[in-house]
């Protein structure tokens, strides 16, 4: 499964991109400060809103700050939260969708109800009313509030996996063995969705980017750090539309989209794995088969 | 048996409202308990704001309205429940704090046909043309056009809505010209609902947002009618009708596109609700008057009546729009009248 998984090359492309993002969020303040010699606050007064040019590989804004320096630092402001958010959220998922898929009864019928509920709810509205009501919080406030409402979706993956796994042979053979319940459901039913919560980790991920970006540009996200949404918001604040300065806000919104696209192809692979009919290759082979029965029907015909 | 099935399915639906009305207490709860568990004195701080924002001190009726809506201290919780229960059967939403003494309701008034037109007319065009394309690109799996397509619009589905509307705004209305940079008419004719020239103006003001949210829009319907078209192309009953010679259109639309499409209608629903968080932030950038500006307004303005109001608003539009899907769900699919 794991080899199939990195065989596919969608996936490998989407996993490096998002290592590469990872890195750079890590790394990035450092890299800022040794390698470009500057901080995304510092002002340089001879260039004030620049485009890119050798001195500023990526321009400067309005106030004359480097773009390309916050555009490094922001990656850990929006990464950061990404993954606090999508923690938490793969974790109260799991405690929700786990035991309520294993143990049945009132428990799952009281959690499903739970977790449909906050299903239904418009997530982003009341992420946005509970946001503004803490205006200015730190970022893991932020990154707690965006995980209170992305779990939901995988709960109920996990819930139904859970079902069917517990229906199993080998769970149903631990179980007659005498195993106890904490020990079967961490170790024989959890191993198996590693993969199912991988992928939910990393669109709880890029969904945790995209919602404190949102925060951002809005005004109620964190304030004080940097993170690619607060410089699209400073850019949008500043009116560098107005002054065309598109090199300000341009370059962030490309980072999210290609951390968004890194995660879509991670899927697609993991869908392509799960569903043969919808893999690129398989077609390919399907393709060359048909043309091979194509020439040699007219043989045989003969 | 008829009269079976019709049992069987109103039972399901008779299920679905009921759940859908427990969740609606539940918004309408959390809408209640927020304010009141915020840390520190919220009252005396959007006070203060109230006071940087307009320049004056808040007038006592001010005062006395803001400290109403936290709770006022004089009465125990239950009873400010109540209290807040019944205000809203009688649709009283209250008054606007950063525009006071309007209210509410005339504010959500005013929005609220300028989102219906643009999310309207948009989600509807975005489905059109992304359940079209994709059943052409799930029709033929791995050919030219699925092979350009497919990674394009990953990309393009994974562009924040707010930025694209930025970059949208910056090429084509000012770099450009060719739309109007702000706004949702023109502010030198007349408004009014019968003058051609205002309509025609909503037209061109419109017409910027109106491009960019149909063509962030249409990427994710055209995801899932190609995902479930490739699957159906290969059933039997798709290979039967190619086998008896029909015509490709009518196989594609008549027999494979026909049963790819649930999902899709099932979603259209839904995206009514869902759409509106794409929709609110592009409202934003192209300083549209419609609810996603009163929204970031009054998020601004820590105008909290505003806020909850449109939030209220929100999830009801997006229940009902669950509910409408569940009804459509069970016209369409023969097998859920069967559950329950």
């Amino acid at each position: 499964m794991l080899y199939g998984f990195l065989r596919n090359s969608k996936v490998r492309i989407g996993l490096a991109v998002f290592a590469a993002f990872l890195l750079l969020a890590l790394l990035g303040p450092w890299f800022v400060s040794a390698v470009l010699g500057t901080t995304p606050r510092a002002i340089d007064y001879d260039a004030l809103g620049q485009p890119p040019s050798s001195d500023h590989l990526l321009g400067t804004t309005l106030p004359g700050s480097d773009v390309l320096a916050q555009v490094i630092v922001g990656a850990r402001g929006s990464v950061f939260v990404g993954i606090t958010s999508a923690v938490l959220a793969t974790v109260i998922a799991a405690l929700v969708g786990v035991p309520s898929g294993f143990l049945g009864g009132k428990l799952d019928h009281g959690l499903t109800a739970f977790t449909n509920l906050f299903l239904t709810l418009p997530s982003f509205a009341l992420t946005l009313i509970i946001a503004g009501y803490v205006q200015g919080a730190a970022w893991w406030v932020i990154a707690l509030i965006i995980a209170a409402f992305e779990w939901p979706g995988g709960a109920r993956t996990l819930r139904s996996q859970t079902m069917s796994l517990r229906g199993r042979d080998f769970t149903v053979a631990m179980r007659m063995l005498g195993e106890s319940k904490t020990r079967l459901v961490f170790a024989e039913v959890m191993p198996h969705m590693t993969g199912i919560v991988s992928a939910m980790f990393l669109r709880a991920c890029v969904a945790g980017v995209f919602a404190e970006a949102a925060l951002s540009f809005l005004g109620i996200g964190t304030t004080g750090s940097v993170s690619w949404g607060t410089i699209i918001a400073e850019a949008q604040g500043q009116s560098a539309i107005l002054n065309g300065l598109w090199w300000w806000f341009v370059p962030p919104g490309l980072c999210i989209a290609l951390l968004g696209t890194a995660t879509a192809l991670v899927n697609f692979g993991i869908d392509e794995i799960s569903n043969p009919r919808l893999s690129a290759a398989n077609r390919k082979l399907m393709k060359r088969f048909r043309r091979a029965a194509r020439t040699v029907q007219p043989e045989v015909a003969r | 048996m008829r009269t079976r099935i019709r049992a069987g399915s109103l039972r399901y639906l008779g299920r679905r409202l009921g759940f859908y009305l427990v969740t609606f207490w539940a918004a309408l709860t959390f809408n209640f308990l927020i304010p009141r568990f915020m840390p520190g004195d919220p009252a005396a701080t959007m006070l203060r704001r109230i006071q940087q924002l307009t320049g004056q001190a808040p007038t006592p009726d001010q005062v006395r309205s803001v400290r109403l809506f936290f709770g006022g201290a004089r009465e125990n919780l239950p009873a400010q429940y109540l209290h807040y229960l019944n205000d809203l059967v009688h649709f009283r939403f209250g008054l606007s704090l950063s525009e006071y003494p309007t209210p509410v309701v005339d504010l959500i008034a005013q929005a609220l046909p300028w989102t219906l037109l643009l999310v309207g007319t948009t989600t509807i065009l975005a489905w059109i043309i992304g359940t079209a394309l994709g059943a052409y690109m799930g029709w033929k799996p791995g050919s030219r056009f699925d092979a350009i397509f497919a990674p394009t619009t990953t990309f393009l589905h994974a562009i924040p809505a707010f930025w694209l509307s930025l970059v949208a705004l910056w090429a084509f209305a000012f770099k450009l010209g060719w739309f109007p940079v702000s706004g949702a008419y023109d502010p030198d004719v007349p408004y009014q609902i019968n003058n051609i020239w205002f309509l025609l103006s909503t037209l061109e003001y419109g017409a910027l947002p109106a491009l960019t949210l149909i063509f962030i829009g249409f990427n994710g319907w055209l995801f899932t009618m190609r995902n479930v078209m490739v699957t159906t192309v290969s059933e039997d009953y798709v290979l039967l009708a190619k086998a008896k010679g029909l015509p490709t259109w009518r196989v594609l639309f008549k027999y494979a596109a026909r049963n790819a499409l649930l999902p899709n209608v099932t979603g259209l629903a839904l995206a009514i609700g869902g759409i509106l968080g794409g929709v609110l932030l592009t409202e934003v950038v192209f300083t549209y008057p419609g609810l996603g500006h009163r929204l970031y307004r009054a998020t601004v303005d820590h105008d909290f009546p505003v806020m909850q109001t449109i939030f209220l608003l929100i999830t009801l539009t997006v229940l009902i729009a669950n509910l409408i899907a569940d009804s459509i769900y069970v016209l369409l699919d023969p097998r859920t009248r069967d559950e329950g």
